[in-house]
């Protein structure tokens, strides 16, 4: 029996939603354990590190990594899988764009580790431990991985072939990322596996999309009873859809939430949110600048609301202290 | 040896007013800082936020725009489309840690070749008192901490050398 395609599936900083997507597959799932070997998977299957370093350099076909790069372990075990495997798929849009990890990009990693042990409501924690890199205990060594300073992409740590976009990406594009890489008919390195428009262009609610929004308000969608058949932005909630790619076929506003923007951009955007400030915000109602801003208190949190998928990703990359 | 530090300030004026402005003051002979560097567009309303993220990313220390007074815009509109993107900008700006000074919204009129120098002089001064910006550096600074490792994982060698995407 000739040997089988080796895929490695792999998670960093990410909640488990990524593996669960894969599972999702339900009865595809066979048909992709029957054509590969899964020679890795730590959600599943029990495998070591030193299983994968004893294998030879790119001897796995593929590896799905998913999750932001967080930690020194992290970045060890990406490092190693960009190694031995021939292609390195960057899975869903935490390993994309930093996902929600990347939100804590917006603080110190001080300020992190000292609500986290200290100040957090509910932490007993007088001597104000904190988890040591190292630690000598009768004649051992023991370590810990470090916690970098920021949450990265997993293309801003090692080269990533190709990429599945979401959180998490639809069983459906998986099946189609799977497909193509068996089958062998490969795009061109960089591409993102999912189509190249905007998903107003897939939303269901597209052609009650005013040419003109002249916004006179935010609203969050507890504030008001959504109209299930009209655009949200038309509403004045927030919806990602003009800068976020398409895909998922807007599964979110025809399920009556706002799209959040976790595909990502298109290719032709450098940074989602300044893109989104760029279309959206310009065809706000007002011209004084107090009645502006008064539009504008309608979002409190710009940063969480327009890089919630992507602050990775920001031209900025995090913020400056 | 310690030098005066000369901020990079990145200019985007709209064609119609604030170039003509600037042309002005050329014309005039009126002395100004020579710290910004001109990008001539159509309509203060063709700079994209994303144009502002990429001058400081790519080592502006200020990035002024500047625009018809409102109401007198060659493309009716534009300039309302602009003071609006960019109160919203600066919100962001202002949550990631660019405050108040480096990133400049000014309306000067075709005759106005006084102003291009007013503003463009205040605000070389008042960048120079904040200091370099220096993204770029910092982006070689955060990565650092990842070198390390590489070369350990890597054994050393330096055959798969990585770029880091911005």
């Amino acid at each position: 029996m000739p040997d089988k395609p080796k895929v490695a599936f792999y998670w960093c900083a990410s909640c488990g939603g990524c593996e669960e997507a894969v599972v999702d597959l339900a009865e595809d799932i066979l048909t992709v354990v029957g054509a590969v070997d899964i020679v890795l998977w730590p959600v599943a299957m029990d495998f070591k590190k030193a299983d994968i370093e004893a294998r030879p350099d790119k001897s796995i076909v593929a590896a799905f990594i998913n999750g932001a790069v967080r930690t020194s372990e992290q970045e060890e075990w990406v490092r190693m899988l960009r190694k031995k495997s021939q292609v390195v798929v960057s899975f869903g849009a935490c390993a994309n764009s930093g996902g929600i990890p990347a939100l804590a990009n917006q603080s110190r990693k001080e300020d992190i580790l000292k609500y986290v042990y200290e100040d957090c409501p509910g932490v007993d924690n007088p001597d104000k431990t904190r988890p040591r890199i190292k630690c000598e205990d009768e004649g051992h060594t023991l370590t810990l991985p470090e916690l970098r300073s920021m949450v990265r992409s997993l293309d801003q740590v090692i080269d990533v072939d190709y990429y599945l976009p979401g959180c998490p990406p639809t069983p459906k594009l998986i099946m189609a990322a799977v497909q193509a890489l068996l089958s062998g008919k490969l795009p061109p390195k960089g591409t993102v596996l999912s189509p190249d428009i905007a998903l107003c262009e897939e939303c269901k609610r597209k052609d009650s999309k005013p040419a003109d929004l002249a916004l006179t308000e935010f609203k969050r969608p507890h504030q008001i009873q959504i109209d299930p058949e009209k655009c949200l932005l038309a509403q004045g909630i927030v919806c990602m859809g003009p800068a976020t790619r398409g895909g998922c076929e807007a599964l979110c506003p025809g399920g009556n939430m706002a799209c959040t923007g976790c595909f990502g951009p298109t290719s032709r955007v450098k940074d989602q949110g300044a893109k989104f400030v760029s279309s959206v915000f310009s065809n706000i109602a007002p011209k004084e600048e107090k009645d502006i801003d008064a539009v504008l208190d309608g979002i409190p949190d710009p940063i969480g609301t327009f890089y919630r998928y992507g602050l990775s990703k920001c031209l900025l990359r995090r913020k400056l202290n | 040896m310690s030098e005066k530090f000369e901020p990079k300030i990145v200019a985007f004026f709209c064609n119609w007013c604030t170039y003509t402005a600037a042309d002005l003051a050329g014309v005039s002979r009126l002395k100004y800082a020579p710290n910004v560097r001109v990008i001539r567009v159509m309509c203060s309303g063709r700079v994209d936020p994303q144009f502002v993220l990429d001058a400081f990313a790519r080592g502006a220390d200020g990035v002024l725009l500047g625009g018809c007074h409102p109401g007198d815009c060659h493309y009716a509109e534009g300039n309302y489309k602009t003071l609006r993107r960019m109160r919203m900008l600066e919100r962001m700006l202002k949550a990631m840690g660019i405050y108040d000074g480096r990133f400049r919204l000014e309306w000067i009129s075709g005759a106005e070749g006084d102003k291009v120098r007013s503003v463009v002089n205040d605000m070389t001064e008042k960048v120079r008192a904040l200091g370099p910006l220096n993204l770029p550096g910092k982006f070689t600074e955060w990565d650092k901490e990842i070198e390390e490792l590489e070369a350990h994982v890597n054994g050393g060698s330096k055959k798969e050398a990585t770029v880091h995407a911005r």
